[in-house]
């Protein structure tokens, strides 16, 4: 098991290895360098240079790798050209925020998706089925951003259930312990602030979970139906077995796999999603962050960004399979 | 990450799980599904059968027609689009009728079908407009991902297949970097580029399409190599055809199917994560030249007062992109056997 452990932590350095070239290359390609953002436009050549010298850019490109890659392995990943505070300083400070709304998202996602695609499937062919996979081609096909625009429109500005900015109401005063705040409020017993940023995170909340949800109805629904399919159901059912035992030890259990897989794929792509909600609703994490860096061309943190995702992922990909490796010993045999 | 065994033809799915374990695997295993059913043939002589029943099934499917109808009213909108928009779209003739300012908009009327936008500009003739603009996007993007990612996975294909032991080394190498590029969410890959090329219709396409690549080559690959065990490449390698003409002439052209699907599939997602791209800024900032995506965000100010200048975009392309997902996801039901019912 450790061997299998080791070998996988291994095969990462290659990947963020080839990670780390890959995006360094491509920000070397790409023109209008940072040069032309942090200069105004009637700079002259001169000034150009010397921010150009500054940053370091005027070094060879290998030489320049290199102290990409050892700043990057000291944690290092530059200072953003907006606040020049350390990238990763921005990150760390925003983090729960992103953190809770993500959490938020994927509770809404699952609880909603796994029924409502094992119903689907029970039920092939009917209303409910036909709603669930129209609604989630529907939620796959909405831009998130305009999803999101619509929610805080009608829910936070015209019926007013919901607040429609911020993580919380401008005359709350919590205690800070990590950051969390609803963690923070129910240790401190300050369920008020629980409440108040609890509020603040259905609406950004609900717009994040709309493609996770309509991803895992339809994965589940697809799963589902491969399992009923199986002979060791039919051998259940056959047996005599309970229905509700058919259904959650034989069906459930073996159709949750992929599922789970997935969700774990869906992470990726949540952080992704946060850029577009985040910005809708001045939620202060690092959704937004990214958002105005995309608006000044802010590199470093679009960079760090990026890797911080793409190691997030490999990670996840990491866990998963040492999961799979315990459920499943032929895993380990590959 | 990747354990890629050796051996000469691995099968699609431990080849899937292999390149990264079950989650990327999961991702990947979905592409490559979809390269293997084109694999599946009828092997009675008959020829094209696979197409051939699948475009029956697709026929009575109300799926594929409902796709099949927006997608061709979308496209005849985009082609027609000057002899059909009753006005400029960039001309303010009634420009003082509009006054975003006071919240004074003017709504549909007989005049103009859809109302005037927050300039004065015909709503209607914009919509027209646009819809060409979009559906260039849509289509440029989806072609940078198919060149970009066809010559990727179809290079890594033909080197596996043909290539010996050095070939089977190159596609090694060029999918652990396709891999790499399918753990980044595509959004943010689009995101990135557009952000640090600048805004503009090309970078839009262009980053839309980057995304796509990496799905595109997973998939040609995959084809291709499912091909490479067939007969008749036996065939031609016994009479002494030369391996590029193997590969462009007869593997090649049998393994275009699901790439194919998956243009279908992409255009909607081209046309979604433009519409993103557009809403963060990084899109089209020329407003002679209107597009379904710039329309939405630029209206999103005025979406308490004047919600249906954001509603009619939107709308557009929910549905347009919807079209193209039921049409895309049809073709892969109609083509996949275990799914006939």
């Amino acid at each position: 098991m450790l061997r299998f452990i080791v070998r996988r932590l291994l095969q990462l350095i290659p990947t963020l290895g080839g990670l780390s070239i890959l995006l360094f290359v491509w920000l070397q390609r790409l023109p209008g360098g940072p040069e032309y953002a942090l200069l105004p436009d009637d700079a002259t050549s001169e000034q150009r240079a010397q921010l150009r010298r500054s940053l370091g850019l005027d070094e060879p490109i290998t030489v320049q790798y290199l102290a990409f890659l050892r700043r990057i392995l000291q944690g290092d990943l530059g200072a953003s050209l907006q606040t020049g505070r350390p990238v990763l300083e921005e990150f760390f400070t925003r983090f729960p925020a992103t953190f809770e709304l993500a959490v938020t998202a994927m509770l809404i996602a699952t609880a909603v998706g796994i029924p409502l695609g094992y119903l689907a499937a029970r039920r092939r062919g009917s209303v409910l089925d036909f709603a669930a996979v129209g609604g989630s081609l529907l939620g796959i096909c909405t831009p998130v951003f305009f999803l999101a625009f619509i929610l805080k429109v009608v829910f936070a500005e015209r019926l007013g259930w919901f607040p429609s900015a911020f993580r919380l109401s401008p005359g709350i005063s919590r205690t800070d312990l990590s950051g969390f705040a609803v963690l923070d409020g129910l240790r401190t017993g300050e369920f008020d602030v629980v409440a108040d940023a609890l509020a603040h995170l259905v609406l950004p909340g609900l717009a994040l979970a709309s493609i996770p949800l309509a991803v895992i109805v339809r994965m589940t629904r697809a799963s589902v139906l491969e399992v009923l399919e199986e002979d060791y159901v039919r051998t259940a059912n056959a047996k005599g077995l309970h229905r509700n035992t058919v259904r959650t030890r034989h069906v459930m259990r073996n159709a949750m796999l992929p599922v789970v897989t997935s969700i774990g794929l869906l992470t990726g792509s949540l952080f992704a999603g946060a850029v577009l909600t985040e910005s809708v609703f001045a939620f202060p994490g690092i959704g937004s962050f990214v958002y105005a860096a995309t608006q000044t061309r802010d590199y470093p943190v679009l960079t760090g960004f990026i890797l911080l995702i793409a190691t997030m992922y490999v990670f996840i990909n990491l866990l998963v399979d040492i999961s799979y490796s315990l459920l499943d010993p032929r895993v380990r045999a590959q | 990450m990747p354990t890629t065994p050796s051996s000469q033809n691995p099968s699609r799915a431990e080849d899937a799980s292999d390149a990264g374990g079950p989650l990327l695997g999961r991702k990947a295993a979905r592409v490559d599904r979809l390269a293997e059913l084109m694999g599946e043939r009828d092997e009675s002589g008959h020829g094209s059968g696979i197409w051939r029943t699948a475009f029956a099934r697709m026929r009575r499917s109300p799926m594929a027609i409902t796709g099949a109808v927006i997608v061709v009213v979308f496209v005849a909108v985009a082609l027609l689009s000057p002899l059909i928009a009753p006005y400029s779209p960039t001309s303010q003739a009634w420009g003082d009728e509009v006054f975003p300012n006071q919240n004074i908009f003017v709504g549909p009327r007989g005049e103009n079908w859809l109302g005037l936008d927050n300039l004065g500009r015909d709503q209607f003739s914009r919509m027209v407009v646009g819809a060409r603009q979009t559906l260039m996007v849509g289509v440029v993007a989806t072609l940078v991902g198919f060149g970009a990612g066809a010559l990727l996975g179809g290079a890594a294909g033909a080197a596996s297949v043909l290539g010996g032991r050095w070939g089977r080394q190159l596609d090694n190498v060029v999918m652990r970097v396709i891999d790499m590029m399918l753990a980044l969410p595509t959004l943010l890959l689009a995101v990135t580029v557009a952000a640090l090329v600048g805004p503009s219709l090309t970078t839009v396409m262009i980053a839309v399409g980057v995304a796509q690549v990496p799905v595109f080559a997973r998939l040609l690959r995959g084809a291709m190599i499912s091909q490479g065990n067939r007969d008749y490449v036996l065939a031609a390698r016994a009479l002494g055809v030369r391996k590029r003409r193997i590969a462009l002439t007869h593997i090649l052209p049998n393994s275009l199917g699901p790439v194919i699907v998956q243009s279908t599939l992409t255009l909607a997602t081209a046309i979604i994560d433009a519409a993103a791209l557009s809403y963060l800024g990084l899109g089209n900032p020329d407003p002679a030249f209107p597009e379904w995506g710039t329309m939405l965000a630029d209206a999103q100010r005025f979406l308490s007062s004047a919600p249906q200048l954001a509603v009619y975009p939107a709308l557009a392309i929910i549905v347009t992109a919807l079209g193209f997902t039921l049409l895309g996801e049809a073709m892969r039901e109609a083509l996949d056997p275990k799914l006939r019912k």
